[in-house]
């Protein structure tokens, strides 16, 4: 490690297109196009027109085989520099600010000026797999060596080898799908339907508002004919979503509905991060400084965690580190993977026994100024393409500070599946 | 594909029933490449009297590496007319002598460019019948035209003879392909004029916001200004936001998406500009919607929104960015052709371009614009080819196209250029002209 302390990373600014629902208007566009088209809008904002950065680092949860190089492909279908190089990450939902994590690391350790923090993910254009049966037969036809040896391959193929198979958002480990887990958890920490309904309620409505003061204007760039996040409902309410039959979770005590868990969407993000000197040779304001991230795991398999509570533990460590408490931020960005997925995190903060037990806490957390939670909407509103969510929170999150000013702070928790969790502070300049 | 009469009367079956039937036949017309001369022949110089603008043009063409001809020889590219000493109507007959045998020999995609002295600045009575005759007749000799041929007069006030280049090199220039029947009007330069290092780069180290830049002639003055050297802000709505990124990354300039209408919009162009680019100094208002219906049946909405984004956001904007500008910069408005003559179905329309006539013309005289030497002028389109018009009915589209001078529709690049010359440091003695556009158009002045 260098002796002298690093240097601070900026985040200059972020693009992303408007997400859309599953099989919407981007129906027929692919990770590599969506991604290419955040970055496009970035490069335009910024005029990074033939500019090398120091690298892009994107990456998409549900991906097809073909592209093992999507960012670098996305990169080149850009108008920055070709030399740019990039590199794909996987880490679920937590993809994005992970990755603006790496991107700011190597800004403060001066490996590089300059970079790209991104992802992409698409419900639509889904890769189809076939039967794993029917995958090894086809792969023994391929290795075939005379037309009869092929032929005598293929006969092997059996009418219940047939079948294909599509990414599931399902566990591996456990069968269950995201919303059953969250629902287990959601129980266990007494969510109610009501409070779950609130927050949705409240995510549509400060998108909404968000909206209508210009606040995405510098953050977004239409796409395929759409310019606003097509999930936002501006009308919504506790009273209409009060009506929607729950789908997560059995019996009386079901809370989940399809109003307060996030849709299958489609969209891309990208978020421009620099050293201080970098941004000002390019004239671009710091908008706010990466100040940290810490990402936590959760044993959901064997232990009794829930599989979205992993930022439940992250947060604290990083506090810890940063020696603040959960009540010196101004904006918490909590990513609303579900309603119950904010409501059971925030309330574990709370729990005295959870602070103790599991964090190793003397005190509780305590809880946070509801008021400045998701205060431009979050996922419930805007949707929430895996990969794409983390560069969408750090760029809104960051103009926020920018417009607070300098000292001002952001948290922001994503949870992912895997029973991981991204956390990270920003401060405003 | 859509039938495109330009096409099919240029060959073939299409050829010979368009010269049987004298049907109009659109000639190819010349246009501004990188790196080409500025005219493609000889240029036929005269002059009544003692022609001082003549001699100047003398110089300015040789200095362009152009051939200068004092008697029609067996082809001229253009010819210049100096008549800016005329007394009365009988000195016209030098125009007749002069540029009726030049255009038996006069090339394809020829020039007639005619100099006169403004009528309002005349000595006596039959000097400003003189000088207010010249106009009708270059207007003529524009509809006598064949060949992608244009004819402009050039208005030189007394004492501003200096200033007259730069319209000159326009005129000449196949930058000025589409712009016919029009009258420039030179006067005292607001600040001084600056030869470009460069003719092909007249922009080379300018800084210039492009509203309404994602589509259509928006697109095309940002290609066109960044080609010339310029440093583009292209503006445009957030719903335009994908196809301004394009405009922007092909330019290498910037995008900023705001509602020209936005109160702020002004100040939050300045402060792109600013921060970003260290400056302003060509300001183009392109920004602007139609909705049409027949007056009798429009709504407030239409009649404001269309009022508001095409006029009264200029005149907001205009606010902010003004005092923001560098000196000796340049605004540039979109009017239209509907603007002048007026147009059924769009009251509405005619209202916002008619006024930014007015409002050009005005702030060009204004006393914050002119203790900044900026110049403000505008553009007013006829029929051009862009998405907008080609979703015109076949009929009505055909009409628009062929109802002009060169038989047919003009380029959005034909209306940047023109906005280009307006945006030259070497043409500060140009400021309150609204030049049309139009391919001499037959509606209207």
């Amino acid at each position: 490690m260098s002796p002298t302390s690093p240097r601070r990373a900026a985040v200059l600014g972020g693009n992303r297109i408007p997400f859309a629902r599953q099989f919407g208007p981007y129906a027929n566009a692919s990770n590599q196009d969506m991604f290419t088209a955040a970055l496009e809008g970035l490069v335009a904002r910024y005029g990074l027109g033939g500019e090398r950065l120091g690298e892009v680092v994107g990456g998409a949860v549900i991906k097809h085989s073909r592209d093992f190089n999507l960012t670098r492909e996305a990169v080149l279908g850009s108008s920055l520099a070709p030399e740019t190089t990039a590199y794909d990450v996987q880490q679920a939902c937590g993809t994005g600010l992970e990755n603006a994590i790496l991107v700011s690391n190597k800004i403060k350790l001066g490996q590089i000026e300059s970079g790209i923090a991104g992802g992409v993910d698409t419900a639509s254009d889904a890769p189809i797999m076939v039967t794993e049966k029917l995958r090894r037969k086809l792969l023994r036809v391929n290795r075939a060596k005379s037309t009869a040896e092929m032929a005598k391959k293929l006969l092997a193929i059996r009418p219940t080898d047939l079948g294909i198979e599509t990414p599931a958002n399902t566990e591996p480990r456990t069968g269950l799908s995201m919303g059953e887990h969250m629902a287990i958890t959601a129980k266990k920490w007494g969510i109610t339907r009501e409070a779950q309904d609130e927050l949705a309620a409240a995510s549509h409505q400060n998108l909404a508002a968000a909206y209508d003061r210009g606040f995405f204007d510098d953050l977004m760039t239409s796409y395929l004919g759409l310019a606003k996040d097509q999930n936002l409902r501006p009308d919504s309410s506790v009273e209409k979503l009060a009506k929607l039959k729950p789908v997560f979770g059995k019996g009386e005590g079901a809370t989940m509905t399809a109003g307060n868990s996030t849709p299958l969407t489609d969209g891309a993000s990208a978020v421009l991060l620099g050293s201080e000197e970098w941004a000002a040779e390019h004239n671009l304001p710091v908008q706010a400084w990466f100040v940290d991230g810490e990402v936590a795991a959760v044993d959901y398999v064997h232990g009794d965690e829930g599989l979205l509570m992993a930022p439940a533990y992250a947060v604290p460590r990083l506090l810890a580190r940063q020696g603040l408490s959960l009540q010196d931020f101004d904006y918490y960005e909590i990513h609303e993977a579900f309603a119950s997925t904010v409501l059971s995190t925030l309330k574990a903060w709370e729990d005295e026994d959870f602070c103790r037990d599991r964090l190793g806490l003397e005190k509780p957390l305590g809880s946070i100024d509801r008021s400045k939670l998701n205060v431009n909407g979050s996922s419930l509103a805007a949707g929430h393409p895996f990969a794409a969510t983390g560069g969408r929170i750090v760029a809104s999150l960051a103009k926020m500070l920018h417009e607070k000013g300098p000292g001002s702070r952001g948290l922001i928790s994503i949870c992912a599946a895997g029973g991981q969790g991204v956390v990270a502070i920003l401060e405003g300049a | 594909m859509a039938f495109d009469y330009g096409q099919f009367v240029s060959s073939g079956i299409g050829k010979q029933l368009a010269t049987t039937l004298g049907l109009p036949r659109p000639s190819r017309l010349r246009r501004h490449t990188l790196g080409g001369s500025l005219v493609p022949g000889e240029v036929l110089v005269a002059g009544h009297g003692d022609a001082p603008v003549a001699e100047r043009v003398r110089h300015l063409l040789a200095d362009a590496g152009v051939t200068v001809a004092s008697q029609p020889s067996t082809s001229v590219a253009g010819v210049v007319l100096d008549l800016t000493a005329i007394e009365t109507a009988a000195d016209l007959e030098t125009l007749r002598g002069v540029v009726g045998p030049a255009l038996k020999v006069l090339a394809p995609t020829g020039r007639v460019i005619v100099i006169g002295r403004p009528p309002q600045t005349a000595t006596s009575v039959a000097q400003a019948a003189a000088r207010r005759a010249v106009e009708g007749i270059v207007r003529s000799v524009g509809k006598e035209m064949r060949g992608g041929g244009t004819a402009n007069t050039v208005l030189v006030a007394e004492g501003a003879d200096t200033g007259v280049d730069a319209t000159i090199r326009f005129l000449l220039s196949g930058r000025s392909a589409y712009v016919s029947g029009q009258v420039f009007s030179v006067s005292a330069p607001v600040a001084d004029v600056v030869a470009p290092a460069d003719w092909d780069q007249p922009l080379a180290g300018k800084v210039a916001v492009v509203t309404g830049a994602a589509r259509g002639i928006g697109a095309a003055i940002a290609d066109t200004l960044a080609r010339d050297g310029a440093t583009v802000v292209a503006v445009d709505v957030p719903a335009a936001g994908g196809p301004l990124a394009e405009v922007a990354n092909r330019v290498g300039g910037t995008a900023l998406q705001l509602d020209v209408t936005a109160p702020d919009a002004g100040s939050r162009i300045v402060e792109h500009a600013q921060a970003r680019h260290g400056g302003l100094d060509i300001v183009v208002h392109n920004a602007g919607i139609t909705r049409d219906k027949l007056l009798a049946n429009m709504d407030a909405d239409r009649w404001g929104s269309v009022v508001d984004v095409n006029l009264m956001s200029i005149l907001r904007m205009n606010e902010a960015l003004i005092p923001a500008m560098n000196d000796g910069g340049h605004i540039v408005n979109v009017s239209s052709t509907s603007g002048v003559a007026g147009n059924r179905g769009q009251s509405n329309y005619a209202a916002s371009k008619a006024g930014v006539i007015g409002m050009t013309a005005a702030l060009a005289a204004d006393k914050r614009v002119l203790d900044k030497g900026i110049t403000v002028n505008a553009v007013a389109p006829g029929f051009i080819e862009t998405e907008m018009t080609a979703k015109v009915p076949l009929a009505t589209r055909e009409v628009g196209r062929l109802m002009n001078s060169l038989s047919q529709g003009g380029q959005p690049v034909d209306v940047a250029e023109t906005i280009g010359y307006f945006a030259w440091d070497a043409n500060r003695a140009v400021t309150g002209n609204t030049v049309r556009v139009c391919g001499q158009m037959l509606l209207g002045a």
